[in-house]
């Protein structure tokens, strides 16, 4: 925060003065609102808080999320919390991945016009319309490479002239290489056959059987890393 | 530039990867290796005849900055649908500038393509950059005795103004099989419409339109029909598969024109598609061979 200085921004259309220099979802919080959904992580990892801006005096709207974009005087702004884009359902080891699979699933893809809207909606700068391009041909390496760091805030979905799901595309296309052709992680391995040996089912068991005050207590006394054993 | 930029486009990186292949084992032989180019992307598949529909030319620009981000100024396409929607946006934005301006304007974060690229289709190289003697020597395994009837379909030639060729009596491919020792057999459907994607909508309307086309290369004597487009080649190879025993179709093999190419430039045999393979191997006479 910067030393009790104030800055107005637009929630909604409504003007409200916050302090400045902390995030959107900060500012929104101080303006009275309470967020029970669109919020997650806090962090920038979980892709729930997807807002949508634009400054002052520019004609073009950019994209962020909310926990991670500093208020900015003059900002008009509101959230894009939830897509509601369809997913399809399927069997990931009953699929082939051959080189049509993903149009198969998501034929919108071939509505792709290369406007590259997508891309300038991704607020993780994510190259969007190359990996839809790299779908519509089948290079399932290629878009799981280029849509690695996607939280499927799904922005671009909501931007797309042809309706494309591209965040779901991508998932798809992850989920298809890592089965058809990434080598299977051995610890990953060992320590699946762990938990299906049980494991843990004995302390689950535990907490499953515990009484609300118990569970409380339980949480109360909980061990609590700190930034210097986290460090270490 | 030791080559020339390729656009592959989408259905040559999975469905008619044979395409490519062939093609690039082709002009490597003829030294002018196909380099491919960076970060592209679909053609737009079909030109867009409206006239303020500039949304739909964007796919085809993109294509033409990678082609100028590579310092280059002519792009070789192998499929002619993509050729042809390529060369058409090429000379729609080459001829008007207020449409390119809006691209351009459009598309904001790319540097503002300023025309001029050369969209060239692969049987123009071959014809105007390596020349029909080049080829002919480098054919070191003649396809002498098979018959070809080559098979332009409609976007190779038409429009007039983006044709590979004559539009009426196109004669390059058939220079191409000339020049490495096919014989060539004259069709009456060579530039018909194998009824292309109205394969979706209306099946029985390209199976009746791809037949046809069959029918005519099998009585004019042919052992394989050339293509020069994924499609072409999906349509027809359908029309073999549902109506194969029907007039003589049966013993047709289809394919993409530069496989029997690569074949008598020295591709392996067992690179080779089977349908070709079994042609080549009961047509086509190699010296030594007893």
């Amino acid at each position: 925060m910067d030393d009790g200085k104030m800055t107005q921004i637009y929630i909604m259309g409504k003007a409200y003065d916050v302090p400045a220099g902390i995030t959107i979802m900060d500012a929104m919080e101080y303006a009275g609102y309470r967020f029970t959904r669109g919020a997650g992580c806090r962090s920038g990892f979980c892709g729930a808080c997807g807002t949508v801006y634009r400054k002052d005096g520019e004609y073009r709207l950019e994209f962020a999320l909310a926990c991670q974009e500093m208020v900015e005087e003059g900002m008009h702004l509101t959230q894009l919390p939830f897509t509601p884009a369809p997913r399809v359902s399927y069997v990931l080891d009953e699929l082939d991945p051959y080189e049509n699979v993903l149009l198969q699933f998501y034929p919108e893809i071939a509505r792709c016009v290369s406007c590259n809207t997508c891309t300038k909606a991704c607020p993780q700068d994510i190259e969007v319309m190359d990996y839809i391009q790299a779908a519509l041909r089948g290079d399932l390496a290629r878009v799981a490479e280029l849509s690695f760091d996607c939280i499927q805030c799904g922005l671009c979905a909501m931007r797309c002239p042809a309706d494309i799901k591209h965040y779901h595309v991508a998932q798809m296309a992850r989920r298809l290489h890592g089965v058809s052709a990434s080598p299977e992680p051995e610890h990953l391995t060992a320590r699946l056959q762990e938990l299906d040996a049980g494991a843990h089912t004995a302390e689950l068991d535990e907490l499953v059987n515990m009484d609300v005050d118990g569970l409380k207590a339980r949480y109360a006394t909980r061990k609590v890393e700190t930034a210097s054993e986290e460090a270490s | 530039m030791n080559g020339i930029p390729y656009f592959p486009g989408c259905s040559l990186k999975d469905t008619a990867s044979e395409f490519e292949n062939s093609a690039f084992f082709v002009m490597e032989k003829l030294g002018l290796p196909l380099i491919e180019l960076e970060r592209w992307n679909c053609c737009g598949t079909v030109y867009s005849l409206t006239a303020d529909d500039l949304m739909h030319h964007i796919a085809s620009v993109r294509n033409f900055i990678r082609t100028r981000e590579m310092g280059a100024d002519e792009l070789v396409a192998l499929c002619s649908m993509c050729y042809n929607t390529l060369a058409r946006v090429a000379r729609r934005v080459d001829s008007d500038g207020e449409a390119r301006d809006k691209i351009n304007a459009f598309m904001d974060r790319e540097i503002d393509y300023d025309g001029g690229i050369k969209v060239r289709h692969l049987l123009d190289v071959l014809r105007d950059r390596i020349g029909w003697e080049r080829i002919a020597d480098a054919a070191t395994r003649p396809l002498d005795g098979l018959n070809v009837a080559c098979y332009y379909g409609c976007t190779l030639v038409r429009p007039k103004d983006v044709s590979v060729d004559d539009s009426e009596n196109p004669t390059v491919m058939a220079d191409a099989f000339d020049a490495v020792g096919a014989s060539v057999v004259e069709f009456p459907f060579a530039t018909e419409c194998c009824g292309t994607y109205q394969v979706v909508d209306r099946p029985d309307l390209s199976l009746e339109r791809s037949y046809r086309v069959l029918r005519s290369a099998a009585r004019a004597g042919a052992d394989v029909v050339a293509t020069a487009c994924p499609l072409c080649q999906h349509n027809l190879e359908r029309a073999l598969d549902k109506l194969g025993e029907h007039d003589g179709i049966e013993n047709l093999a289809i394919a993409y024109f530069t496989e029997p190419l690569a074949a008598a430039l020295g591709m392996e045999s067992d690179k080779l598609p089977e349908g070709l393979r079994s042609v080549l191997e009961s047509r086509v006479t190699v010296e030594g061979d007893a």
